[in-house]
């Protein structure tokens, strides 16, 4: 990493004692990025810039939010009402919730389709597990704090999970609210820790960048970069990209935001908390609800609570499950066409978990999660082995060139 | 372990009592306030504030607004002034050390009929008539939903027995509520030569509570133009931007 000549004297001076300029000319700059990143490639970036998004509306939020039973849900309205800009800062954090997630499923599904977890970058694929984790509670804290009928009864109903652990299940619950209900006490610690996980988040998110710029991003061929032919500086190549992404994004959370706020919300939250009345069907939010039909799913309350967390600790070992050694779903022909039945499985999942345990429901449901689990722990080992793949292209600029060479 | 049992268990009691009671989705209407250009409709917010102000403010509080917020549906500041005035507001305590009661003032919260919710279960027959605030947003169809409770009301059908102090309604949930029929023709007298038919009010009126829900939703939808617009252009320079960018790539 030789240090660039810079021009500014000043600039120099710092950077002789601080190599801050030499690092972002280094990571931002000089970093080889391959040539043939798809839009699919903007959503990691963009994932950044709704976290940003998300704790700078956060703390304005919190400047005029206060965590008491009793005052919570006037708080919010406050803010929707007398607060200058109050509504927009809180559609733009309540929406931003529903975006983070949209952009990080499908960042998540990019990495599964081009088999970005494969080696060397198993680590950065964990770390992003660990930030989907850490944004879970985050988001679920964060529903709690309005304290509508929806984040009284979420809370409960999802604090009440950890009862079915044995023995201690029921102290620990006890533990968790600081009290025998969701109350005070509960909603106080959820404010603390709403507030404190994000910056966790960027903590890992940071982890998540050196691993990431360790061996640069994977690419749509799953081929390693061969030479500087394959590819380009990141700057201004790829922050021209993900910056008109960015632009066709913040056009949808715009749209969202100034015209259907409440579109992923429940109607319900905007009825004070009640412990004494419960809603006719307590809903988590949409981004939960994959999970949520496959807690259900099972009968067992025990192993209901284990297989949804195992729907996501099972992709902590995914690069150890996928046995191919062809990364891109584009040389493998029968790989790419389970990548789009787990996703279709996702969506049922999700459709199952907003609909009242009841009928056809229940038996989709199990079979939806029963596939879920196949995909991973049988599927993706055994097709590994004996799935042929398609002949591999030399470089990553030998695809890239031939259509010009064609035209020319 | 049991409380989850019992609340999977109110769940499933609560799922089976909502199916069986099967509410009818209120028909859309059409609202002046809908679409992306929307705006309230200030002639009908103003007549809709006098349904609720003659009416429904007998029983339903409006806890969120304040009379000084009265400015948004067109009121003046005297208009509002003397609004306040007719509400009878309880403070202190004075240096006395004593409660007192006085005059309403632009600054207060909208005066709520009842003291406490037992207050008014007692003074209702033992129903709570809910806070009128976030209504348009806090049910399942919103305006449409509040339009279609104020104007369901019809004799029950054949083998449809209603309980006492009941009365059937087409689109409640359940369709028994305890609020009898609220709105009558010309019940309210309009002032600007409007009909008060029961339909124009109920219309008036969730105008009225809809703008009462979200006071800023006009500001939203004209800063939202404006922001889709700038968004819109400016990315088209960005996708330029990038085009010029990528061109030696390609």
């Amino acid at each position: 990493m030789a240090a660039p000549a810079f021009k500014n004297g000043l600039v120099r001076w710092i950077d002789h004692r601080l190599p801050v300029f030499s690092f972002l000319h280094h990571e931002l700059h000089e970093y080889p990025t391959p040539k043939n990143l798809s839009y699919w490639w903007n959503f990691g970036s963009l994932a950044g810039i709704v976290l940003v998004i998300m704790i700078a509306t956060g703390i304005f939020l919190a400047m005029h939010y206060t965590p008491h039973t009793l005052y919570a849900f006037d708080s919010v309205e406050r803010i929707m009402r007398d607060v200058n800009y109050g509504w927009l800062i809180r559609y733009i954090h309540m929406n931003g919730a529903s975006f983070f997630f949209i952009v990080v499923y499908i960042h998540i599904f990019r990495g599964m389709y081009y088999g970005s977890y494969k080696a060397p970058r198993e680590l950065l694929w964990i770390l992003g597990v660990v930030i989907l984790l850490l944004m879970m509670a985050t988001a679920f804290m964060g529903y709690v704090l309005p304290w509508g009928q929806m984040s009284f009864w979420g809370a409960t109903v999802i604090t009440n999970l950890f009862s079915a652990i044995p023995v201690v299940g029921d102290w620990i619950v006890t533990w968790l609210w600081g009290g025998f209900s969701v109350d005070n006490p509960t909603l106080n610690r959820f404010f603390s820790l709403h507030y404190l996980l994000p910056f966790l988040i960027v903590a890992v998110v940071m982890l998540h960048m050196v691993a990431l710029h360790r061996f640069g991003s994977g690419n749509p061929l799953g081929i390693d970069v061969k030479g500087p032919q394959d590819s380009i500086p990141f700057h201004p190549y790829y922050t021209a990209k993900d910056s008109f992404g960015l632009g066709v994004f913040l056009i949808l959370f715009a749209g969202v935001v100034f015209f259907a706020p409440n579109l992923f919300g429940e109607p319900d939250n905007y009825i004070p908390a009640n412990p004494m009345v419960t809603p006719p069907h307590i809903v988590p939010e949409w981004y939960f609800l994959p999970y949520y039909a496959i807690l259900r799913a099972i009968p067992n309350k025990l192993l209901g609570v284990i297989a949804m967390f195992a729907s996501i600790l099972v992709l902590f070992i995914l690069p150890w499950l996928d046995t191919a050694r062809v990364r891109s779903a584009k040389f493998r022909p029968t790989y790419r066409k389970f990548f789009w039945v787990l996703v279709i499985d996702c969506f049922v999942l999700g459709y199952v978990g907003a609909n009242p345990p009841e009928g056809w429901f229940v038996i989709t449901g199990q079979i939806a999660t029963a596939y879920y689990f196949f995909h991973f722990l049988i599927l993706l080992p055994v097709l590994g082995l004996i799935e042929r793949p398609l002949p591999l292209p030399q470089s990553i600029s030998a695809p890239v060139l031939k259509p010009a060479e064609g035209k020319a | 372990m049991r409380r989850l049992i019992s609340a999977v268990a109110l769940l499933l009691a609560f799922g089976t009592a909502a199916e069986a009671a099967e509410a009818v989705k209120p028909p859309k209407q059409h609202w002046s306030f809908s679409g992306i250009f929307g705006t309230f409709d200030r002639a009908s917010l103003q007549r809709g504030f006098q349904v609720y102000k003659e009416g429904c403010a007998a029983c339903h509080a409006v806890t969120q607004l304040s009379y000084r917020d009265l400015k948004g549906i067109g009121y003046q500041e005297d208009d509002i002034k003397a609004i306040a005035a007719q509400a009878k507001v309880m403070d202190g305590p004075n240096d006395a050390g004593e409660m007192f009661e006085r005059v309403g003032r632009p600054s207060d919260k909208f005066v709520r009929p009842f003291p406490n919710e037992n207050a008014a279960r007692a003074g209702n027959n033992g129903a709570f008539p809910p806070d009128l605030s976030m209504i348009a947003k806090a049910r399942v169809g919103g305006p449409d939903y509040v339009y279609g409770v104020l104007v369901g009301y019809v004799p029950p059908p054949a083998g449809v027995t209603v309980a006492d102090g009941m009365h059937f309604n087409t689109y409640f949930p359940g369709q028994q509520i305890a609020m009898p029929a609220p709105l009558n023709v010309d019940g309210v007298p309009y002032q600007d030569g409007t009909k008060a038919t029961v339909e124009q009010q109920a219309k008036d009126v969730t105008t009225f509570l809809t703008w009462a829900s979200e006071p800023t939703l006009e500001a939203r939808k004209q800063m939202g133009i404006k922001v889709l617009i700038f968004l819109i252009v400016f990315t088209g320079i960005l996708y330029a931007a990038k085009r010029k960018v990528w061109a030696s790539v390609h």
